[in-house]
């Protein structure tokens, strides 16, 4: 059994899932350093959105952002074989996951940009 | 038109091969014929000692599953013209011991299946009837995943199977939750702890390749997924009272 993921496409997309969580686990990690940092007050936060755009965390996140995406389509792809028996055919139920979660996040986008509009000094 | 095609093919007698090796052979074909027919071909004309399962030669009985150039696949469901030019690779299913040549040795799936009592446990039928009736949308609960029967591709296509073997697998727990979700069926509560153990439904991580392969659209994974659900359930019930009386 040995590199059996090596043996078939499909195998390789399902390693590729599995990874992908360490990568969920690391903008999970960035993100609660941010808000501790923002506890912290004014000077570490700054500090820590200047440390946000150095070539090392850019490259981080470009790698990431799709690996996330991809994370995201195979959990709406897989949620019509974990929710319990329903009459919609699959893929209404992934076309609609993936919709709404397109929705959210542009939602989310709109709101913080508009947020930071009106915070503006 | 007739062409010839190369098709390879795994060949292994314990008795007398250290261990397995592909033979190839030049089998002239039409379009018309199946990877099936392809090996009848060289069992008649070739070589009269390679052995291979079949019968119904029309994808309802189960028995033709083998490797075509890696996918788990019903021989007389793969047409040859498929693959020519190139070459056509027939092995036994994967993670299966082997028999001879191409059949495979199903004794523990057979097992696993007797484990999950894929009948019906008789219900007793309401006061005044003599039978359980069933509208349709009951009967739809269960329909899908009571076309399975037996080719084995999913445990063929399983990751999970083929690295821990005491996993129930695919086809077994499928048809273990056919016959729970049966309204007529009263046999949920010897089941379940066939699907709570850690090789129960626990045992799978979702690959998902089971469903792709199922030449019966069953979709063991869902079968299999919807049971982690069950299973949770089962779990806080015998939490919260564990001297609940087990019904069906
Ligand atoms: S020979 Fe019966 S399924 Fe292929």
């Amino acid at each position: 059994m040995a590199g059996w993921w090596k043996r078939h496409p499909y195998y390789l997309w399902y390693m590729l899932r599995e990874a992908s969580c360490v990568f969920i686990t690391a903008y999970a990690l960035i993100l609660l350093w941010g808000l501790r940092r923002l506890a912290q007050g004014e000077g570490p936060f700054e500090d820590w959105l200047e440390s946000l755009g150095t070539p090392g965390s850019l490259a981080f996140h470009a790698l990431a952002l799709p690996v996330v995406l991809y994370h995201a389509w195979t959990w709406f792809k897989v949620m019509p074989k974990t929710l319990p028996d329903t009459r919609l055919p699959a893929a209404a139920i992934v076309a609609g996951g993936v919709a709404a979660s397109a929705a959210c996040s542009a939602a989310l986008l709109v709101a913080v940009w508009w947020f930071g509009l009106w915070s503006v000094p | 038109m007739t062409r010839t095609i190369r098709i390879e093919c795994l060949r292994y007698h314990p008795e007398t091969d250290a261990e397995p090796r592909l033979q190839a052979y030049e089998v002239p074909f039409t379009d018309d014929m199946s990877v099936l027919q392809g090996l009848q071909y060289i069992k008649d004309h070739l070589d009269g000692s390679l052995t291979f399962r079949w019968s119904c030669r029309m994808a309802i009985c189960g028995s033709c599953g083998q490797m075509v150039n890696g996918v788990p696949r019903l021989g007389c469901e793969t047409f040859l013209r498929e693959f020519w030019p190139g070459t056509v690779r027939v092995e036994p299913l994967e993670h299966f011991p082997i028999v001879r040549d191409l059949a495979i040795d199903q004794s523990d799936f057979l097992a696993k299946l007797e484990s999950v009592k894929p009948y019906l446990v008789q219900k007793a039928p309401p006061a005044g009837e003599n039978t359980n009736l069933q509208a349709p949308e009951e009967m739809q609960a269960y329909y899908r995943y009571s076309k399975c029967i037996n080719y084995l591709l999913c445990y063929a296509a399983c990751p999970q199977y083929g690295l821990n073997p005491a996993f129930t697998g695919p086809a077994a727990l499928t048809l273990l939750h056919r016959y729970n979700a049966d309204s007529r069926d009263a046999g949920r509560a010897q089941r379940m702890p066939v699907v709570n153990q850690e090789d129960g439904v626990w045992g799978c991580t979702l690959v998902g390749y089971c469903s792709e392969v199922c030449p019966k659209d069953v979709d063991p994974a869902r079968a299999v997924n919807q049971n982690k659900v069950n299973s949770t359930l089962d779990y806080f019930k015998h939490f919260l009272f564990p001297r609940a009386k087990e019904k069906s």
